[in-house]
């Protein structure tokens, strides 16, 4: 392959490097209107009046909108397929508001200051009621954080508002009560993990204006502009054909933008006074209002016999969704169905439980979606079974984890939200991440851990697995065509998200057309102009995008040789092309005469093809993760010295970027792992809603990155490609708690694992045994 | 924030009236912190022409314009000398280059930060501040002292001592706060004072006082040290850590810094 | 109250309000590749170069750059293609909002230390955040860049 598997730049980082427009904010119209939403001071409330009128009556304020001027029409912010898996529990503005931050009324204005101004004037009523912040006595709690009735489920998700369920699932394969009592080890243990914040670096972004046709067109910083122009389209009434949705460059997302946040009030606004409008979060919108990562308590069982095969597993788990549920049903879901499967040979396997509304800022989706939350428990559990059976964790895994050509029936089971496909693991190299992590880390030198005088050196690892797309669900299409002088513009919905798909679909396009990337000029993301795609998303770009992509510049090639067979009056399969020239016999022509020749002179056409795919299966990539940390012995102070990263991703389209995803999730991972923690007031304020009290991992905070890719090739793939995008974030929470486990023998079952945490449980050891 | 009207001030006089004229006139140095804690500002008085920007020395000590940022305050040679550097060390840990490049060494003394890490090292270097008006006091005698009336900070003086010295800051990320900060000088006589207790940085005198009375400087005096020490801090709990985590960094560094002082 | 500034090589005049900051004033007037991050100088995307020095135009007053030179990106055009080159070759640049204010940093970093080794480098750059690539491929970028200019 000439193009693939390359090292190649990225097309469009040197650009953005020098500053061109790029980013949504970029292209508002200069005078557009800003839009200022006034936020709810109160974990839960009722608005009871709202005095607006010495603010409307302001220079400058063009509106004031309050739930009173929308029409209640139940949606869903989540910005899924459709019909989506998440209850439509979400008003553009209601009466109610339910978390700190949640949306009171919007305030339109010439200025940010003049907003400002208008918001310090209007006084608003509540009726304060008392929350539920608590979601492990969220369920059947006298509290009700949607008590109204015009809400509801797509299609059965075990929605029970009434009950305070946002989603409920429960499977089970054999009978898990009883091969766990026939088992001769056995360990049962509850884990927590807490809601991460994206912090992405660029806010959540939307502008918005009427173009001379009439239509609505919308700049809009998201992972999914297809999703955002249907949920617009149905939310507010305004037909689908009238809108546009264009993506432009997006600064960083990680499933913090697959939602929907400003674009709601930005189309209305502009809908309704024909004027361009736009938002911008603050910082503390960013964090308050739009969402984190699910918080789950987790209680997991495992059962082994005698010889060390893992016999069972039970897996309760309570997923705390906060003021709406997005996402609920499906990452709920996900912290099973890319977990459980790693331990395929289990003879019985359950996994149940309920998603609960509270009144905190919402969850949704964030990179790792459920699995990372699965993972630290189940990859902690493991190493806590290993340690009663005495058996060595890596044995352990080596003996039970899923190999090549096996399966598990969960997959059959256990979807997004639906049904799952059942499906072989083609390319399963878990084998070889463990053993050549073991060597990159030294495992054998330092496990369990070197004492080091007042450090002490411990390892930890645990296995992962992610999918490729929701396979039957997510659709991805391309459009290729040919210009005159032979380059080619290539169209995909795919979004480009900072991920580098861009660049990955180019060089997939080259690959197949034997050109090099900068003869294809990608244009992605814009509802009018490209094909439809689900979006970035449930790590599906390379795997159901890359199809699609593989496709059409086949097709278009097919169509390239049709017409040179023409010219040559030959066959088409007996024309040679090489990138540059199509050669017959003695015959050539190059690809640029003829381009210019089917543009311009004979026979004349565009040629042009688009194709789709959709995935009938969700090759999993998969992962070894292996921490050394060095921990300071009377303080229990953390120093990650090396994380090391061997991973099943099939092909590296461009192992550069793939690399990328990987070290850039794996130090998401990290501070997950060890100090990232949404904190929230006893009042159910959000505490750490800014940057100086809301850390995430600094350069100098990490040490050494090792990320290696096992050979690999993914059949259904394009050029044998799995998915990159989530499955580094996975391991660390468990690599880290197993470290700790390994250099003190303490256990740490929840998230972040702080120095403190540490010390705190092994005074509380001390105490117990004194 | 919110500001009325902004005022480059031509003399210090000027700027002093201004300041005490109105409880909601500022004075704006770097004006980073001035941003995330004031919200209606009326007069706001900039010292940016009064030639506040300045670091001078003589053979005994170092004087810093209170517009001196913290940056240039960090790289100076001279600066880097006194006490092994020790005042430079804590500042290149203080967030990145582009906001010491902002903020200044005044700023910094005047916003009273419970979570400073410049406080501590400046009472251990028994820095002088010089006001408008109040004229002379210490670093300690001013961050002891409430109810100081509104006065200007012109310029801080240190003294060129060349003893050894000892700063560790413990923080979750290299750009978070403190959860605690530790600074200790030895130049014959030991001064320790810890920050981001995390209420204001303290000298800790009687361990100062007992430290200073010993003649072998012992592990067991050292223990014993530590232990005075965390009767008389007042470490208390915040996001960052818990009181009893913090009594452990502060065993843990107190006894660290003082091993390698006495070196 | 009207500032002047000299904004890369170029003298302009702004009216600005009391209580503006220079990146909203930037981005008002065009100068969009100086990008909103945190809005409390914790990110290091807003930065630019204030007479020759990195600082948080989110936190710096438009009135206080009045008769200064301030330098963006689109002041340092051919650094910033010489730096995007570097980060391309590595696989550095992800979603790239943080990148303008990485090559002025970078460029920075150069005038005041052009041998920094991968400390330097990490310690100058700290306040520079990305959430997006782990940040090993950066330091080797920068790495490289800094060793072949000198
Ligand atoms: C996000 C962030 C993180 C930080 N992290 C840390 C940290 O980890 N450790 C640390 O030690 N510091 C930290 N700081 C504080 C920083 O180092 C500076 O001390 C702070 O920004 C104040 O300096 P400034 O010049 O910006 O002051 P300003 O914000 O301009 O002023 C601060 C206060 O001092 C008053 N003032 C300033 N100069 C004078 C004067 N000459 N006379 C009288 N009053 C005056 C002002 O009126 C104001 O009340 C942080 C600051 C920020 C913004």
């Amino acid at each position: 392959m000439k193009v693939v598997n390359h090292r190649t730049p990225s097309v469009d980082g040197l650009g953005i490097m020098k500053g061109r427009k790029a980013y949504t904010d970029d292209f508002a119209e200069k005078d557009s209107l800003i839009i200022k939403v006034l936020r709810s001071p109160h974990a839960f409330a009722k608005i009871k009046t709202i005095d607006d009128e010495s603010a409307k009556a302001l220079d400058g304020i063009e509106m004031i909108l309050t739930y009173k001027d929308f029409k209640r029409n139940a949606f869903t912010r989540a910005g899924q397929g459709y019909p989506e898996p998440s209850p439509h529990d979400k008003f553009v503005l209601d009466e109610y508001v339910r978390y700190v931050g949640d949306e009171v009324l919007a305030v339109v204005g010439t200025s940010d200051d003049i907003c400002q101004k208008a918001m310090d004037l209007i006084k608003v009523e509540y009726e304060v009621l008392e929350p539920v912040l608590d979601f492990e006595k969220a369920l059947d709690h006298k509290v009700l954080v949607h008590p109204e009735d015009d809400i509801h489920e797509m299609f059965d998700i075990g929605f029970d508002p009434k009950r305070n369920k946002a989603a409920s699932y429960h499977m089970e394969i054999g009978d898990v009560k009883k091969v766990l009592d026939s088992c001769k080890y056995t360990i049962s243990e509850t884990f927590y993990t807490q809601a991460q914040a994206h912090v992405m670096l660029e806010p959540h972004t939307v502008n918005a204006r009427i173009d001379y046709q009439e239509r609505l067109v919308l700049y809009s910083s998201t992972q999914t502009p297809f999703h955002i122009r249907r949920i617009i389209s149905q939310a507010l009434e305004i037909p689908l054909s009238k809108i546009r949705v264009i993506k432009p460059r997006v600064g960083g997302g990680f499933g913090g933008k697959q939602a929907i946040h400003g674009e709601m009030l930005v189309a209305y606004v502009t809908y309704i006074t024909g004027k361009a409008s736009k938002m911008v979060y603050t910082r503390k919108e960013v964090f308050e209002s739009s969402y984190t990562r699910h918080p789950m308590k987790l209680e997991i069982s495992l059962g082994a016999d005698e010889k060390g095969m893992l016999k069972a597993i039970d897996a309760h788990v309570l997923s705390d969704t906060g003021a709406y549920g997005e996402h609920a049903l499906t990452v709920y879901m996900v912290a099973g169905s890319k977990v459980l499967p790693l331990y395929n040979k289990v003879d019985a396997v359950r996994f149940y439980g309920d998603v609960v509304y509270t009144n905190h800022t919402p969850a949704g989706a964030y990179r790792g979606y459920g699995a990372i939350q699965g993972n630290f428990a189940l990859e902690s559990a493991v190493d806590i079974l290993c340690k009663k059976m005495k058996m060595d964790p890596i044995k352990f895994r080596e003996l039970n984890m899923m190999k090549e050509k096996e399966t598990s029936p969960i997959f059959a089971i256990m979807g997004e939200g639906t049904e799952g496909t059942a499906m072989n693991m083609e390319t399963c190299k878990l084998e070889e991440c463990v053993s050549r992590g073991k060597e990159l880390i030294h495992w054998d030198d330092i496990y369990p851990h070197i004492d080091d005088g007042d450090k002490i050196r411990s390892v930890g690892m645990a296995i992962a697995m992610q999918g490729s797309g929701i396979p039957l669900i997510d659709m991805g299409s391309a459009s290729i065509k040919l210009n005159d002088d032979g380059f080619y513009n290539l169209m995909v919905g795919a979004t480009e998200i900072g991920q580098g798909s861009d660049t990955v679909l180019s060089q997939i396009a080259a690959e197949v057309l034997k050109t090099s990337v900068d003869k294809v000029i990608i244009y992605s993301s814009d509802t009018d102009l490209t094909p439809f795609d689900v979006g970035a998303y449930a790590s599906s770009t390379t795997f159901v995008s890359g199809n699609a992509v593989y496709r059409a510049a086949d097709e278009l090639k097919s169509m390239m040789l049709k017409e040179v067979a023409r010219i040559f009056e030959c066959d088409k399969d007996d024309i040679d092309f090489d990138g540059e020239r199509f050669y017959y016999k003695d015959k050539k022509i190059s690809l640029i005469d003829f381009s210019n020749e089917i543009t311009y002179s004979e026979a004349q056409k565009q040629l042009q093809a688009t194709s789709s795919y959709v995935g009938p299966k969700s090759p999993p990539p998969f992962m070894a993760g292996f921490v050394e940390v060095e921990f300071d012995k009377e303080t229990a102070e953390m120093k990650v010295l090396n994380y090391v990263s061997v991973v099943d991703c099939g092909t590296t389209i461009n192992p550069m970027l793939a690399k990328g995803q990987v070290d850039g999730a794996i130090v998401q991972g990290l501070g997950m792992a060890m100090f990232e923690d949404v904190k929230y007031s006893k009042n159910g304020k959000l505490i750490s809603g800014d940057m100086l009290n809301y850390k995430i991992p600094t350069r100098l905070d990490i040490k050494k990155l090792t990320t290696e890719f096992v050979d690999s090739y993914e059949e259904s793939g394009p050029f044998g490609a799995k998915s990159v995008g989530e499955i580094g974030i996975d391991t660390p929470p468990a690599a880290i708690a197993n470290a700790v486990e390994n250099a003190f023998g303490i256990r740490i079952k929840s998230l972040p694992i702080t120095a403190e945490k540490i010390l705190n449980k092994k005074w509380e050891i001390e105490n117990e045994k004194k | 924030m919110n500001v009325n009207e902004y005022v480059v001030v031509e003399n210090i006089d000027q700027a002093y009236q201004l300041f005490n004229q109105n409880k909601k006139n500022q004075i704006i140095a770097g004006g980073a912190w001035l941003k995330l804690s004031v919200k209606e500002v009326n007069k706001l008085i900039s010292l940016d022409d009064l030639s506040l920007n300045y670091i001078k020395t003589n053979d005994k000590s170092v004087e810093i314009g209170a517009l001196t940022s913290l940056r240039e305050v960090e790289m100076n040679d001279v600066v880097n000398e006194i006490d092994h550097g020790i005042l430079s060390t804590a500042i290149s840990q203080i967030m990145g280059v582009s906001i010491r490049n902002l903020a200044t060494i005044g700023g910094s003394i005047m916003g009273r930060f419970s979570f400073s890490d410049i406080i501590p090292v400046l009472l251990v270097l028994d820095c002088q501040l010089y006001f408008h008006n109040r004229g002379e006091m210490t670093i300690n005698e001013f961050i002891t002292s409430k109810g100081l009336d509104r006065d200007i900070l012109t310029y801080i003086k240190i003294n060129k001592s060349t003893g050894q010295s000892y700063f560790k800051k413990i923080s979750h990320t290299a750009l978070d706060f403190s959860m605690l900060n530790v600074a200790i000088t030895f130049d014959g006589s030991f001064r320790i004072a810890i920050g981001s207790q995390p209420g204001m940085a303290m000298l800790c005198e009687q361990t100062m006082a007992f430290l200073n009375q010993q003649n072998d400087i012992s592990e067991d005096v050292i223990e014993q040290a530590v232990s005075i020490a965390l009767t008389e801090l007042k470490l208390s709990s915040n996001i960052r850590a818990s009181k009893a985590y913090r009594e452990v960094l502060a065993k843990t560094y107190i006894k660290r810094g003082l091993r390698q002082v006495i070196k | 109250m009207k500032i002047k500034i000299t904004i890369n090589e170029k003298d302009k005049i702004f009216e600005v309000e009391p209580s503006e900051y220079l990146l909203d004033v930037l981005r008002r007037n065009n100068y969009t590749s100086v990008r909103r991050g945190c809005d409390n100088t914790s990110c290091g995307v807003c930065t630019v170069l204030l007479d020759d020095k990195p600082v948080p135009s989110c936190s710096l007053l438009a009135l206080k750059a009045n008769g200064h030179r301030i330098t963006t990106v689109e002041g340092i055009q051919e650094e910033a293609h010489k730096i995007g080159l570097y980060f391309g070759n590595e696989g550095a640049d992800q979603c790239g909002y943080c990148n303008p204010s990485m090559a002025l940093t970078v460029y920075s970093l150069k005038l005041e230390n052009p041998k920094a080794n991968e400390q330097e480098i990490k310690e100058y750059l700290v306040g520079n955040l990305c959430r997006c690539t782990g940040y090993v491929a950066q330091h080797e970028a920068i790495k490289k860049y800094l060793g072949d200019q000198s």
